[in-house]
């Protein structure tokens, strides 16, 4: 895989010209443009990274750059559902942590894992700005709030 | 209660019944005084940012040149990612069309031509919906070039979303414009300030979603009306969300000023269990920590707060009963400013990894008093030694809890003493705390 060319799609060309329309200069468009990507590719490989440095008339080492100080792109596949729960305080305090070791033991996962089917992949996550509406997690851009474990094991089922 | 910004009118957030209930008409309004006019109304009404930092709106609108041959760009900060807070997401669902106006009538007042949302990746849901409402606002002629001909003007403003990718760094002004221009986002060194050199080295006003939401009332209803709405010296009503061991959680629209134990025991249902309070940290997870026995008579609004100890922030009330432990908790905290340091500043990147190393250390039942002047001693090397506030964020609760809980850090890094009794050792001795200085 690592050594087959990465191009986007005609429909996310578009897309990526939309987002670069928005801003004087190209450049702006990387954080979009890297969502755009990792939802094509599944993730940011160095050949996306070189063709969005490309697109963007960027240098790579700058792309790179970005990809690295942001915690939602990742360089590496992530499972179909990437489940995200939220330990800080405001979800600590109603029980964030029993949720937290109930995911990880349910699917025999670690902080950043992925199943070996790919079906799943784990992520601690920083406050989601669910605080009022805690315990929660998140299924890929989905939030599910107001948690007990019941729920938890309910949704966590109900993923094909 | 009147509330300003998430109003009880059904389905406001849909453009039609926001027009039908008076929407657009204040931009319009607006657009027939000059730009100094309008700032001059946002300053006498006090309004201040609701970002953090409680700083005069129409005061920092003032620092933008007025003669400049570069763009001016206006900056929505909807990074909202400071733990406890949640209420930027309310307005992006329930009222978003109020924000594109506020949006508007700023956007005139400092000359911009360009306004961004940064809206914080995890959001996704409230970036489809603010674009959702952004895209209908178009389409109605109300942004962009075509609001020429809908309010009869010169001026336009084209708004767009930008959505971050998870990084709470990002919420900080230069933070945000860097990862705005498309770079790692680092903070700036300031000066130069943004209304000299912000966006693409422009000119650049940054303000938060929820202060840029009270602007079309102030000039609808008048500043005078707002400056009498609560507190003086921080007039206006402001987002509160309470969460923690409290029975109703959520967000409540209230007066400033209103009293802490008010929103805490009659908005949110109090403690679950009728249980005393052993901490309240009133602003998100940054501001200083108030102990239980100081809660009485606080209000809560930037000035009051300050006589009290801690910060307005962003108004996130977190609620910690008796049996909290409040050492998971500082070590939860201190693990949040390590992992979100962008590592720039060497106190920074490394004072929050000691905070969080010791105060793991003395979890894990291995501490000792020493340990506890040690987490004094890196908070205070850290604070006012770095680029950006993430320091003073990541050193305050440490400084403040410590002190204020000295008692309770002490039993805890006594073998003898186990948790339980560490928080009845607390609530028994009410010692005299040190109200130590809180520099904003
Ligand atoms: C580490 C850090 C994180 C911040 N995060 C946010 C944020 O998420 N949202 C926000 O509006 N302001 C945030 N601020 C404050 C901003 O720097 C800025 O003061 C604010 O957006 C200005 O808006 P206001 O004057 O309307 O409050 C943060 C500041 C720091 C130091
Ligand atoms: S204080 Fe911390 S977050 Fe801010 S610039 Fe320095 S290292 Fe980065
Ligand atoms: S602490 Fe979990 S969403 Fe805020």
């Amino acid at each position: 895989m690592s050594n087959s060319e990465f191009k986007f799609s005609p429909e996310n060309i578009e897309r990526i010209n939309k987002e670069i329309a928005k801003y004087p200069e190209k450049k702006p468009a990387v954080m979009a443009t890297l969502y755009i990507a990792q939802e094509q590719n599944g993730y940011i490989s160095n050949e996306v990274i070189k063709e969005v440095a490309t697109i963007l008339e960027m240098t790579s080492e700058d792309v790179l750059g970005v990809v690295t100080f942001y915690t939602m792109y990742f360089q590496k596949p992530m499972g179909k559902h990437h489940i995200q729960v939220c330990t800080n305080v405001s979800c600590m305090l109603r029980g964030g942590y029993e949720i937290w070791n109930q995911v990880k033991e349910k699917l025999g996962l670690d902080n950043m894992g992925v199943s070996a089917d790919q079906k799943f992949s784990l992520e601690e996550v920083e406050c989601m700005g669910s605080c009022g509406t805690a315990p929660m997690i998140a299924v890929n851009e989905d939030y599910y709030e107001n948690l007990t474990k019941e729920k938890v094991e309910e949704i966590i089922n109900s993923l094909k | 209660m009147e509330k300003i910004v998430l109003p009880d009118i059904e389905n406001i957030h849909i453009l039609d019944v926001y027009i039908e209930n008076g929407g657009f008409s204040a931009a319009k309004k607006a657009f027939a005084q000059t730009s100094d006019e309008v700032i001059d109304q946002v300053k006498k009404s006090g309004l201040r940012g609701r970002g953090g930092a409680a700083f005069s709106a129409g005061l920092k609108w003032s620092f933008m040149p007025k003669t400049t041959d570069k763009p001016k760009y206006l900056c929505i900060n909807g990074d909202e990612s400071e733990p406890g807070s949640f209420k930027d997401r309310q307005i992006f669902e329930y009222n978003p069309h109020q924000l594109i106006e506020g949006i508007l009538i700023t956007a005139y007042a400092i000359g911009a031509k360009v306004a961004y949302i940064y809206i914080r990746g995890e959001y996704h849901k409230w970036v489809k919906l603010m674009q959702k409402a952004l895209d209908d606002a178009y389409a109605a002629g109300y942004v962009g070039e075509a609001m020429k001909e809908k309010f009869g003007t010169d001026f336009f403003c084209n708004i767009y979303v930008h959505k971050g990718a998870g990084a709470y760094i990002c919420g900080e002004e230069s933070s945000l414009m860097n990862s705005l221009e498309g770079k790692r986002g680092y903070p700036r060194v300031k000066p130069p300030f943004p209304a000299q050199n912000g966006l693409w080295g422009c000119p650049t006003t940054i303000n938060n979603v929820e202060t840029i939401t009270n602007i079309p009332p102030i000039i609808s209803k008048g500043w005078d009306w707002f400056s009498k709405i609560g507190e003086p010296k921080h007039p206006g009503t402001i987002l509160f969300g309470v969460s923690g061991h409290v029975n109703k959680p959520g967000v409540y629209e209230l007066p400033s000023g209103t009293l802490l134990t008010d929103i805490i025991y009659n908005y949110a249902g109090g403690v679950p269990g009728n249980k005393d309070i052993l901490c309240v940290i009133p602003g998100g997870s940054s501001m200083p920590p108030l102990r239980g026995d100081q809660l009485e008579g606080v209000k809560m609004d930037a000035e009051s707060l300050k006589a009290a100890g801690s910060a307005i922030g962003t108004g996130g009330i977190m609620v910690m009963d008796e049996d909290t432990d409040l050492v998971k908790v500082l070590a939860r905290i201190s693990h949040f400013y390590h992992h979100e340091s962008c590592g720039q500043c060497t106190p920074c990147r490394e004072g929050t990894g000691w905070l969080e190393k010791i105060l793991k250390r003395i979890l894990a039942g291995n501490g000792s008093v020493s340990d506890i002047d040690l987490l004094i001693t890196v908070a205070n090397q850290i604070e006012g030694n770095t680029i950006c506030a993430l320091g003073e964020a990541a050193a305050w609760p440490v400084r403040f809890m410590v002190t204020r809980f000295r008692d309770y850090f002490e039993a805890r890094v006594s073998k003898e003493v186990n948790l339980k009794v560490a928080n009845k050792v607390h609530s028994m001795r009410h010692t005299e705390f040190p109200l130590a200085e809180v520099k904003n």
